[in-house]
């Protein structure tokens, strides 16, 4: 399949594989230590599991995965927000399908569905729209969720609203940003990263510039990167050339999609529409200044959390979840105390468990065990 | 009884299924008599009674045991690319048989159908089971009909049960996988969930591509011919290759290893699944098998399958592995490797 096939070529992998491994051989800090490389976008998790890449690497080369899949930061308040306006009986409640399953204190979304909420799945917020235009006689409600990468969708949705003066359509906004994340990760003091992988379409909108600060502040590579497993290699080998020449800046691999200055029109829209909170709530992470945004005075109609009255409380995480240093990369999925027991896909206990772009669902679904290598077996003959 | 697909259908009174077509009156009578049996091509001069009555045949006697199933069919929608609930009911069924090495026999026929349900719907889906029954060789020979207030079910709910008779010395079973064993599909993955995908019409897809609806009982006993020591056999639908492999390697206590680059899948479909993050192995299809064959019976198991219509596309795609238990491994194209669990939640809403 044409712009598929060429991105996962294995001779290729091959290549950059080895010259991975003679450029790790080359990094001093890698002597006495793994390298800690931390991928921040739950998309290059997704692939880095599906494609068995992490076990394509040299010992010296350590993956950390980072918090940048939005499900898996969802606070169960909010779940519990989302369940509250879902069962009002006039709402149509939409959302994404992986935030369906995200446990709440007392249910998830699908759970409520099973008890007669109208929730229904939506592949895009303009969907959501249509929905409200078909029923005017119901509130729809659309889950707003996600990095900068799904943001311009919902303000373009909510500008579109607007202009077709549909009443009874609003957003509960859940976005956050990636920025002052990443800064919270690299301020935490119980980590050693190295390096990170940018996250590729959060960038597209944003461009590159607004990573300087990590090359520049804190001294750390960083290499946007594509998701498709070639994408993901070669950026990890730009990383490594970085570390090998002691050199650390921003470099875009995956300059095909990613332009410097981003996306201006959707850059527009995000600021048309949205203003960033003082702060937001992270599952595992706790509070994060600046890190979410909510809709703007002038939208005020398209709030959701204007518009019901939502619970808003904070709930702790359960006692025994440590998705908190999974995310910062303290620890790895499996060496959690709940990790295959208590908390699996099935009956998730943290939400890193439930989306496939989870670190923990896809060690779960696609990795290892206990820590352990999928059994070295004979070759097909 | 045999299959008519030109049958003489007298329609009830109005356009669509009101709640007296259910009451066990005269309006029932009309459905049934009129509509239902006639489009299945059942004579209604016959008295119904209220069982078929199948003469064992003599096979029995040798040795030969019976096989009986039932199955459920709630698609949505009604029809699809390739197929529609009519199909599916017959063949899902024939094939649930066909997998333990019957040969299918007689088959029920239960119907729920919703207040409101078009009568010409019904006349087209019973029409299309008649069809499907005729060409697999089975009889509808005994059936019944509910119907719920609008609201209560989804147009239409079919539920079909069926015997076969299993010839003496066939035994197929999980426990008897070894390893060495080979890993056998007859042909592409993916092609009903796309057609489903595709025909509900809401994530806008352009796809040229048609549900694989087919019975296999025909392509499954020149396999039983070829490649007598044949391990087990599964019906590859529901939850897809992954879960079917998962269920074999658990069941038997043994590993599975199977290759990407082996499995094969249409472009299109492949297409469908990149676009929207779906994995083919875990689509759902209604006419495809995976066998598992003793290894020195590959290459002629091979050969059978791809012999008939339903295989050309047939191939060894992976193996039985000693351990660990319960555990499937698929070597990546790209050259990596992971674990193919069982599916967890749903990929897609209410397939089949």
């Amino acid at each position: 399949m044409r712009y598929v096939d060429e991105f996962r070529d294995p001779e290729k992998a091959r290549y950059l594989v080895k010259d991975i491994q003679r450029l790790a051989a080359l990094i001093p800090a890698a002597a006495n230590r793994p390298l800690q490389l931390m991928e921040f976008c739950g998309g290059h998790t997704h692939t880095i599991f599906k494609y068995g890449i992490e076990q394509m690497l040299p010992p010296s080369v350590e993956l950390v995965h980072g918090p940048g899949c939005p499900v898996c930061v969802l606070p169960m308040g909010r779940v519990d927000d989302c369940v509250a306006i879902a069962e009002c009986p006039e709402v149509i409640f939409t959302t994404f399908g992986d935030a369906m399953r995200v446990p709440g204190s007392r249910k998830s979304l699908l759970q409520a569905k099973a008890t007669g909420a109208d929730v229904r799945m939506v592949y895009s917020p303009l969907d959501a729209l249509a929905i409200a235009r078909d029923n005017p006689d119901r509130e729809v409600v659309f889950f707003g969720l996600g990095f900068e990468t799904t943001m311009p969708a919902t303000a373009l949705t909510i500008l579109a609203a607007e202009r077709q003066r549909v009443a009874n359509f609003s957003v509960f906004c859940n976005h956050i940003t990636t920025l002052p994340t990443i800064k919270a990760i690299l301020d935490s003091s119980d980590m050693e990263l190295d390096g990170f992988l940018g996250p590729g379409h959060v960038s597209m909108v944003i461009g590159t510039h607004p990573y300087h600060f990590i090359a520049g502040h804190y001294h750390k590579p960083v290499v946007i990167a594509g998701f498709e497993p070639l994408d993901i290699l070669q950026s990890l080998w730009m990383l490594l050339k970085q570390l090998a020449e002691r050199r650390c800046a921003v470099e875009n691999q995956y300059a095909r999609i990613v332009p410097e200055a981003g996306n201006t029109q959707a850059l527009d829209a995000i600021q048309q529409v949205f203003e960033i909170r003082e702060y937001f709530e992270w599952r595992g992470l706790g509070s994060i200044d600046h890190s979410g945004v909510s809709i703007r005075n002038r939208f005020a109609a398209f709030d959701a959390e204007r518009r019901f009255s939502v619970p808003n409380l904070s709930i702790a995480d359960p006692k025994a979840c440590q998705c908190g240093e999974v995310l910062k990369g303290v620890i790895k999925p499996w060496e959690c105390k709940v990790f295959g027991g208590a908390c699996t896909p099935e009956t998730p206990l943290g939400s890193l468990m439930v989306s496939s772009e989870g670190a923990c669902a896809a060690y779960f679904n696609y990795g290892k065990m206990s820590g352990e290598v999928p059994a070295t077996v004979e070759e097909v003959s | 009884m045999a299959a008519n697909p030109q049958p003489r259908v007298k329609r009830p009174h109005g356009e669509v299924v009101n709640l007296s077509h259910g009451s066990g009156g005269k309006a029932m009578r009309d459905l049934i008599e009129g509509l239902i049996l006639p489009a299945l091509g059942a004579s209604s001069a016959t008295p119904l009674e209220d069982q078929a009555r199948i003469d064992v045949p003599e096979i029995l006697g040798d040795g030969g045991r019976i096989a009986f199933t039932t199955d459920s069919y709630v698609v949505d929608p009604l029809s699809f690319p390739g197929g529609d609930i009519g199909t599916l009911a017959i063949n899902g069924t024939v094939n649930d048989l066909a997998v333990g090495g019957a040969r299918p026999i007689v088959l029920s026929c239960s119907l729920i159908l919703e207040e409101g349900l078009p009568f010409t719907i019904l006349e087209k889906m019973m029409c299309s089971m008649a069809r499907a029954a005729q060409a697999a060789g089975v009889g509808i020979v005994t059936g019944d009909t509910k119907v719920v207030p609008r609201g209560s079910a989804d147009k239409l709910f079919i539920n079909t049960a069926g015997i076969g008779i299993i010839p003496k010395g066939v035994h197929l079973e999980i426990a008897r996988i070894r390893p060495g064993d080979q890993l056998l599909l007859n042909g592409h993955l993916g092609d009903h969930g796309a057609a489903i995908l595709k025909a509900r019409g809401d994530l806008a897809l352009d796809a040229d591509v048609e549900s694989d609806c087919q019975p296999l009982h025909g392509i499954i006993a020149a396999l039983l011919a070829a490649a007598p020591g044949t391990r087990c056999i599964r019906d590859v639908t529901r939850g897809g290759l992954a879960t079917v492999l998962n269920e074999f390697a658990g069941g038997a206590g043994v590993g599975m290893r199977i290759v990407e680059d082996s499995i094969p899948v249409r472009p299109v479909v492949r297409g469908i699944c990149e676009v929207l993050g779906l994995d083919p192995l875990y689509l759902a299809n209604e006419g495809k098998l995976l066998a598992v064959v003793p290894k020195e019976e590959a290459g002629a198991a091979l050969e059978a399958l791809r012999s008939c219509p339903e295989g050309t596309y047939a191939g060894i795609i992976g193996e039985v592995l000693a351990g660990p238990p319960g555990r499937v491994v698929l070597s990546s194209h790209f050259g990596g490797e992971r674990i193919v669990d069982m599916l967890v939640g749903e990929q897609l809403p209410r397939i089949c």
